[in-house]
Parts: structure tokens; sequence; C-alpha cells
């Protein structure tokens, strides 16, 4: 008997096509975030919130991903950017071959952001690249304080979290501290802005993607 | 539930091997490495595993699965530690911003090869 070293990752292949797509995004110099939570967090929401308040000249693309259903495309259309609803049809996770097929035929030129909504999964979008800048995790006040414990993988890799329907607060037994100190404490460095559909922390979000897209644009932030 | 996934992509990167070695090779082990923080449940993959390979031509094929934990260094003291349920604070010397070295991984190892 006798042994080969493979030493290859195992989503070599997605990572090969997210290396792509990065390169792709780094010569059109567009922001790409990947925002993922549990199912029923907002992050609909939230992205209706930011296309109500986006500069109408900025060019704002979404790829919306879900297991089955058109609805969460026709829900965020309404505001005038081009959305695609990726429809998995089972998979619990967008990968980079999907995103490549479904940008195919968009030109990329003179896009400023696109934004892909991932399936509702705190798990498997973990451990799929999509060539983004950002992971955000979306953590709503009617979750349990200690999800950054329980599925610590995505609190480590997303750069920011939004803590969401924080106008609940005081109906629900959520201690956000106790939730921010769970996110610091397994990503000491995470950002964290706490938001609400009626508008709570809206501001500081837009002005976080205007930031990010900013430093795009300059060449300041590469993703590697 | 992604584990049937990593199965096929572990097959599908076998199968490209196999290819590059003499005619009749045989492939007895996969040997992965799985981190804590990669996202992915060693007992699904293990089952996922079991069907998938089942009835195929990898139905002799062994998985064997080093699980890593996650490890911490500190950029201060360069004190190196493991990550004790989630914390990430340097034990030594209490600097909260380390950084990950370990525990991420989601790789093939090896394979073993019949003679």
């Amino acid at each position: 008997m006798s042994q080969i070293v493979v030493e290859k990752k195992v989503l070599n292949e997605n990572q090969k096509l997210a290396a792509e797509l990065r390169e792709k995004f780094r010569q059109h110099k567009i922001l790409v975030v990947n925002i993922i939570s549990s199912p029923g967090s907002g992050k609909t929401t939230l992205l209706e919130r930011t296309l109500e308040r986006m500069d109408k000249s900025k060019r704002v693309v979404l790829l919306t991903g879900d297991l089955q259903t058109e609805n969460d495309a026709k829900r965020l259309a309404q505001w005038g950017f081009p959305v695609k609803q990726i429809i998995t049809g089972g998979t619990c996770h967008l990968d980079a071959k999907m995103i490549e097929k479904h940008l195919a035929d968009w030109p990329l030129d003179g896009f400023d952001v696109l934004i892909i909504e991932n399936v509702g999964n705190l798990v498997c979008p973990t451990s799929y690249d999509l060539g983004e800048h950002f992971k955000i995790v979306i953590l709503s006040v009617t979750e349990g304080e200690d999800k950054p414990l329980k599925y610590p993988s995505i609190f480590v890799k997303s750069e920011l979290m939004i803590l969401s329907k924080v106008d609940l607060l005081p109906y629900v037994p959520f201690d956000a501290e106790l939730a921010k100190k769970n996110a610091r404490s397994v990503h000491p460095g995470i950002e964290i802005i706490e938001t609400s559909s009626k508008g709570e922390g809206l501001d500081e979000w837009m002005k976080w993607l205007e930031d990010k897209l900013a430093a795009v644009k300059s060449g300041e932030l590469v993703s590697a | 539930m992604h584990e049937l996934s990593i199965v096929s992509s572990v097959l599908d990167q076998l199968e490209e091997l196999k290819k590059q070695q003499p005619e009749g090779t045989r492939f007895s082990k996969v040997g992965l490495r799985v981190g804590e923080l990669a996202g992915v449940d060693v007992d699904c993959l293990r089952f996922g595993f079991e069907c998938v390979v089942k009835d195929t031509d990898w139905a002799h094929l062994a998985l064997e699965i080093e699980q890593i934990e996650r490890r911490q260094r500190c950029p201060g003291c360069k004190e190196e530690f493991r990550a004790e349920n989630w914390a990430t604070e340097c034990p030594k010397c209490g600097e909260a911003a380390t950084i990950t070295i370990a525990g991420e991984e989601l790789q093939i190892a090896y394979v073993e090869v019949d003679e």
C-alpha cells in the first residue's frame, strides 16, 4: 500500500470559479456582498429598505436565492433595479457556478454593486465562496442570543453582523448586549449594525455600503 | 445539508486524480481534513459518503476524516492556543483580536493506493 499526497481543497472547482468571478468583479470595480441568515431573519426586508434608500444613479443588481418561487425577486423588483431569482430547486446554498450562470447575460460594465441574497441557512452557504468582498450575516432579535455560538463559522467569516428587528426588543426576551458579546467572542473584529424595518440603523447601513463601494471604486479595497 | 455535494466534489477530484495514475490503480482510502469552522457536519459527511459510494466503483473506498480544531495566534505576544468554547481572546495577554490559524480546512489530504 502506498499513499498519494493530495492536499487540495474539496471545493476546488467552486474555488476556481469564485476566483474567476472575483477577478471579473475587480476589473469592473463592482462591490459584491453575500448576505446570509436563517430563514425569516429579514434578508429580503433589509434589501427592500436598502433599495428604497439607494441613490438611483447607482447601478445596483441583485441575485436572490431560494429553493422555490420567484416571490423575492418580485418583491425586490419594484424599486427599479435589476433583480434575478436563482431557484436552487432544493439545494441549500448558492455556489459560484450559479452566480456565474445568472450573471452571464448581464453586462457587468457599469455596475456598481452586486448584492447576493443567499438561501436562508446559517450553515451550508458558509462553505461556498462566491467571489464576494464580504459576507454579511443577519441575526434577528426573535432568534436566540447564542446563535453566534451555535453557528460560529458564519459569524467568523462575516465582516458585518446586522442585528435586525430591533424595534421588537421591548416585546421579546432577547438580550442584545449578550448577542453582540457572543458574536465578538467568536469574531473579535466583527462590525455590528442594529437595524429595523422601521428605519433604525438604516442610515448607518447605507453609509457602510457607500464607504465600501467608494473603497472598491478607488481601488483601495481589493478582495483576496 | 450540503454534505452530499461535498462528497460528490471529493469523488470528482478522485476521478481526475485516478486518470493521472497508471492503468488499473485502485484507491483504497481517502483522507479528508475538516476544520471545525468549515461548516461541515462530520457525521452527515460519513453518512452521505456511504450512501453515494454504495453500488458504485467507489464502494470499496474507505473514508478517514481528520477533524481540525480551531487555533488562534495572538498578534501581540505570539501565543498560539486552542479556541476553547469559541473564545478567541488570548489566554496569556488578554488581546481580543487574535488571528485564526487553523480550523477552516476542508481538504483532501491523501489517498491510499492498493498495490
